[in-house]
């Protein structure tokens, strides 16, 4: 919210009023945010109010250009052009005069333009720094200023617009009223309530209203004025103040009505009694109503929106915007103005659905003191009747009524300890009184010292104890509390899973893996370039309502989407050797969906009922995945290194795996978007874990990403957290190395050679390697020879080498026995 | 040779006279020092020290002497050969050692060769300062906390005091889950796990939670509708403010140096009362030392102790977060958000995997 700070201080007792810079510190301090000070101009030299005596229309150029006469002192008149058309003869304007300097620095002289001489400049309001308003020039309303008369102080450019951002919660300091309020707190001044005034006792209703939807509107307040002067311009002190709130000026009543509203914070709406037909209804929209607001848009209107209807239908869409068959216009005389109260949740609603924030939904979302509607009327229709000779009809309607904030106790003493710190006798009751509190102090059975607020009706966020220990921090200042560690408590580290995480997190670094963080948004489109069957489980995914990107609107069930986006990024960009890697979650929809059961907050949920809110939830495990393309060793003076391949991304999932402590299988398997000759499912015991290999070459084809790109994806929340505590037994005797090869058929994969060689050839069996694999002419089609070297030793002797030798040769047979694998010859 | 029976003078034999065996030796020396290599030196042992050299055949001609002249002979016959090998050996440790020095010399490389064999991996800076909170949080006593990234509106919202239409809920861009009455969402925050860590643990409780967040911002140098916090929360009896000003001050020193500090200002959250924004006082700041607006915070709303079966009047807590793309951002003076999630390996290689 924006206010010039002379609006601020109008009703603060100042001896002495504080600089722009203070108020806004004393703001910064109680907890109202200042986005902006912004002192106006600054305008320097001859700046004076003039009227336009002639205008001459030049019309050899492209656009309207005007050359006028106008009176800028007693008998004195200068040529001046101007290039806006929204004045006529006779109108006052501010003239910028050669030797005035505007803000920005500009600086007005006598110059030729347009063919002519021009002797100043006709100004628009933020060619003058007000607002920024720079539809036209500013025409000051007639009577306000003599030609020649100091336009600096008539347009009180001697001044600072704050621009304020109260909390949501905070609703009354959405007006003068609330912040002027504020500050008296934070500065002790007094402070003059213009929302707490007498006002006259009616006489009648001032027009029939039946309020159907009392929930919807707890009140409904109208004061009608006749006779208004259609033709009564805003005055000017009103119009800038409007203008530096950041509001434009429409016509005298609308301005009255937004006027009010930023000061007590109560919004109005103005409606043209002559076309209101019979008693006003206040209920929710109908199905099917359509309602034209003032924007001149046609908006359906749900079964949840509060509006105000009469004969004719729906003319408004209650608190949010008015509607354009009622609106108020430049023959409106009769006015019926209406101040209401209407449910914060409905107007949230109202707002959201229609995409319509505005000044006033704004407010009512945030509560409005229920207490203000016949103020703020009362003030806007005084405000008529001086500005426009409105005549203020006797009759008031009232319809509803507001309870009074419920009084909240608490022990006197507790804002001293949830602060930390030991407030001075009677802080408490004093700062609860400065907010609007009514206090009283008494002494509980048990010897206590209780405080009771009942808090003003504008505080409708003071509900418990702790709102106003709140307000007592805050006003005394968070920086009077202390900084005091607490006493630590025995914590256990990180868990298990923790600390394995991180360790996968580093290993995969420390392996020339770059970590990068794609969204988790996809376009599920990308599982057709994968090449996956329609019912793939991939493809079964949790949407998103409003994803930023439309045809990314789904949560990734794999990482390799985004990191595949990722790797042709760096590539686009000229990279060629990447190996990128990513841990997150991925997000797997349940089988069955369960409905999210509805619970409150008033006590602790069940047992049961905590769980069914996680079965509610889709399945979002911690996967870790990665993509290698290019070089895994780099070409350079020691060599042509070597291109990344399938087992590089078989080797890092491993290494994965180990890293947390388990040792993966590998078995041979075919699955998309893997190449399906160079896929390894990754398994823990039978269980699969996870993928990795080369790329199907029609994927990467489609991807446009480099052959040979392979990958890697493992499920991490899938591995067993197994307590690893080995215990070796290191013998010191010397070791009997052998090497045997054995021929198989291609097709035996070579870690079944090696598990069964492993498992038969005993204890004495200390370490075996493939150091060779061969295939050839020799061995005959759809063989290969397997080149292993075994090393063998005993725990308590010197080995000999025929007892080596014949643990290699009970291998070797069952080798043969159970994949028919021959010693080679 | 002499007849046996010849009276014997070993003077008249001129093989064992002084003058040969000395010239023996001296030739000797001459030959060692004029081998330039172990390979010269090699060739010319044999002839000095060999079966046939002058000093091993002089030395046959003992035998023949009387008893008497035998000792003295024989001695003579020692001295020489002992100094040849001497004279051999000094040779030989010279040029043993002139070799291996050529050797090395002739081994030695350019270490200033490129050594980057391997392309170098590293870990994304947000990881490593979650990391790092993690570890100075867990070394207060601290546990570290964990939640799902899609939650319930129960857990993200309502157990955290936000009214159904309560403008705070749209205070923060939610991402919601189709269909539309799914009643879930992307959490907002990572206080949730407030809500969470409530209902799972015994009291009393402090934990922090690093985690993925979500809001329907658009991307841009400041802003990323993907980005991570980190919550804390203790709850604990008698809790007080100063006990969170007190632990944000020790967070603020861990992260921005012993200088650094937080101050508070008052605030609104609904799931916090009082609360608090914090800013932390930066001696690094561009353009000199001030302060930055880190984060949230206050003591926990006892709406929310009570949605959780806590209760408040016997235990109080304090809850904070703040932002780690920001924290990362003015810590390291990085100008632009978006290279933090585009993923190009030249923002995030620097950092290494420790950074």
């Amino acid at each position: 919210m924006r206010i010039p700070v002379s609006w601020l201080v109008e009703h603060l007792g100042f001896d002495e009023v504080p600089t722009p810079d203070e108020l806004a510190e004393a703001f910064t301090r109680i907890g109202i945010e200042v986005e902006e000070v912004s002192p106006l101009g600054p305008v320097t030299g001859p700046v004076v109010a003039g009227r336009v005596v002639e205008i001459e229309e030049l019309t050899e150029f492209k656009k309207p250009i005007r050359y006028c006469k106008v009176e800028v002192g007693p008998e004195q008149t200068n040529q001046i052009i101007c290039g806006a058309t929204n004045f006529v003869e006779g109108d006052s304007v501010v003239v910028a005069l050669p030797g005035a300097v505007l803000p920005g620095g500009f600086a007005i002289s006598e110059r030729k333009t347009y063919g002519r001489v021009s002797q100043g400049m006709i100004c628009a309001a933020d060619e003058l720094g007000i607002g920024d308003d720079h539809s036209g020039i500013l025409v000051l309303p007639t009577g306000t200023a003599q030609p020649g008369d100091d336009a600096l102080e008539l347009l009180g450019l001697n001044d600072t617009v704050l621009e304020l951002a109260p909390t949501p919660d905070r609703g009354y300091a959405f007006s003068v009223r609330g912040l002027a309020r504020e500050i008296a707190c934070a500065l002790d001044v007094p402070f003059g309530d213009p929302g707490l005034v007498e006002i006259p006792e009616p006489e009648g209703e001032a027009w029939p209203v039946d309020v159907e939807d009392r929930a919807g509107c707890s009140r409904f307040v109208a004061r009608r004025v006749t006779g208004v002067d259609p033709t009564a311009p805003t005055p000017w002190w009103m119009r800038r103040r409007l203008m530096l709130a950041g509001m434009r000026s429409i016509s005298l009543p609308v301005d009255v009505t937004n006027y009010v509203m930023l000061e007590l914070g109560q919004p109005l709406h103005a409606f043209d009694a002559a076309s209101l037909s019979g008693a006003l209804t206040v209920r929710r929209a109908l199905a099917g109503e359509k309602l034209t607001t003032l924007d001149d848009s046609v908006r359906a209107l749900d079964t949840d929106d509060i509006v105000i209807a009469d004969d004719s239908g729906v003319i408004s869409l209650a608190g949010v915007m008015g509607g354009a068959s009622t609106e108020v216009g430049d023959t409106s005389s009769d006015i019926l103005l209406e101040a209401a109260n209407w449910d914060p949740a409905s107007i949230a609603r109202t707002v959201r659905r229609h995409k319509l924030p505005s000044e006033a939904a704004k407010r009512f979302e945030r509560t409005v003191d229920p207490a203000l509607a016949p103020v703020a009327l009362e003030r806007a229709a005084k405000l008529l009747n001086h500005c426009a000779e409105g005549q203020i009809k006797p009759g008031r309607t009232d319809v509803g009524a507001f309870a009074l904030p419920e009084p909240v106790s608490m022990p006197i003493d507790l804002p001293d300890r949830v602060a930390g710190v030991r407030y001075a006798r009677g802080v408490t009751a004093r700062r609860l009184g400065q907010i609007g509190c009514q206090v009283s102090v008494t002494t509980s059975e048990e010897g206590q010292t209780i405080v009771t607020a009942v808090p003003p009706t504008w505080r409708a966020d003071l509900v418990q104890p702790a709102d106003l220990v709140e307000e007592v921090l805050r006003l005394e200042g968070y920086d009077t509390i202390p900084s005091v560690l607490p006493p630590a408590p025995a914590g256990r580290g990180l868990t298990e899973q923790q600390r394995r995480r991180r360790t996968v997190w580093r290993t995969l670094a420390e392996d020339g893996f770059v970590e990068v963080k794609p969204f988790p948004f996809i376009d599920p489109s990308v599982f057709d370039a994968f090449g996956l069957p329609e019912d793939d489980v991939r493809r079964n995914t949790v949407g998103v309502l409003n994803p930023l990107e439309a045809d990314k609107n789904v949560l990734a069930t794999t990482l390799l989407p985004g990191l595949l986006e990722t790797l042709q990024r760096n590539l686009s960009r000229g990279a060629r050797d990447v190996a990128l890697y990513n841990v997150a979650q991925v997000t797997l929809p349940r089988a069955q969906q369960v409905p999210v059961p509805a619970l409150g907050v008033d006590r602790r949920p069940t047992e049961a009922e905590v769980a069914s809110l996680q079965a509610a939830l889709p399945q979002q495990p911690l996967h870790v995945a990665g993509v290698l393309t290019g070089h895994r060793e780099l070409a350079g003076w020691w060599g042509k290194g070597r291109q990344a391949d399938w087992s590089d991304a078989v080797e890092a999932a491993r290494r994965a795996g180990a890293a947390y402590g388990v040792t993966l299988r590998v078995v041979a398997s075919d699955l998309l978007p893997w190449h399906p000759g160079r896929c390894a499912e990754l398994r823990v015991g039978d269980w699969p874990v996870g993928h990795a290999g080369e790329l199907h070459p029609k994927v990467v084809e489609k991807l446009g990403l480099p052959k040979r790109t392979v990958a890697f994806e493992l499920d991490l929340d899938a591995l067993p957290l197994d307590d690893h505590r080995p215990a070796p037994v290191v013998s010191a005797y010397p070791p009997v190395l052998l090497d045997v090869a054995l021929v198989v058929d291609a097709s035996v994969p070579v870690q079944s050679v090696s598990e069964v060689l492993r498992a038969s050839a005993g204890d004495l069996l200390e370490d075996i390697r493939l150091f060779d694999v061969y295939t050839g002419e020799q061995l005959g089609e759809g063989k290969k020879s397997l080149a292993y070297s075994l090393r063998f030793r005993a725990p308590d002797r010197t080995l000999t080498v025929e007892e080596a030798t014949a643990a290699r040769d009970t291998a070797v047979a069952a080798a043969g026995e159970r994949l028919g694998a021959a010693l080679r010859a | 040779m002499s007849g046996a029976n010849d009276p014997y003078d070993p003077k008249q034999v001129a093989a064992l006279s002084a003058e040969n065996l000395d010239a023996a030796v001296q030739k000797a020396r001459e030959a060692f020092a004029g081998a330039a290599d172990l390979e010269a030196l090699a060739a010319v042992k044999p002839g000095h020290l060999g079966d046939r050299s002058p000093v091993l055949l002089a030395r046959r001609e003992i035998g023949a002497l009387p008893p008497k002249a035998k000792a003295e002979a024989g001695k003579r016959v020692n001295e020489a050969q002992s100094a040849i090998k001497t004279a051999f050996d000094e040779r030989f440790a010279v040029l043993q050692v002139e070799r291996d020095e050529r050797v090395l010399r002739e081994e030695s490389v350019d270490v200033t060769l490129p050594w980057d064999r391997f392309p170098r991996g590293a870990r994304h800076p947000i990881t490593t300062l979650a990391e790092r909170i993690g570890d100075v949080f867990v070394a207060m006593g601290y546990e570290i906390a964990e939640g799902p990234e899609l939650e319930t509106e129960w857990f993200n919202f309502d157990a955290l005091n936000f009214g159904k239409d309560h403008p705070a809920r749209s205070m923060q861009d939610t991402f919601y889950i189709a269909p539309g009455d799914s009643q879930l969402v992307l959490r907002t925050h990572t206080s949730p796990v407030q809500a969470r860590t409530l209902l799972e643990r015994e009291l009393p409780v402090y934990v922090v939670c690093p985690g993925r967040t979500f809001r329907t911002d658009e991307l841009d140098a400041t802003h990323t509708p993907v980005f991570h916090q980190v919550e804390g929360l203790a709850v604990d009896k008698g809790l007080t403010m100063g006990h969170l000003k007190g632990t944000l001050d020790a967070f603020a020193r861990s992260m921005f140096g012993e200088d650094s500090k937080t101050r508070l200002r008052p605030s609104f959250f609904p799931f916090t009362e009082p609360s608090a924004e914090v800013d932390v006082w930066f001696p690094e700041k561009k353009g000199g030392a001030g302060w930055v607006e880190w984060g949230g915070c206050g003591m926990v709303n006892p709406n929310v102790l009570r949605a959780c079966g806590v209760d408040p009047d016997v235990y109080s807590g304090f809850a904070f977060g703040m932002g780690l793309e920001r924290t990362l951002q003015f810590r390291n003076g990085l100008p632009d958000m978006r290279d933090m999630v585009e993923g190009d390996v030249r923002f995030t290689q620097p950092f290494g995997t420790e950074a």
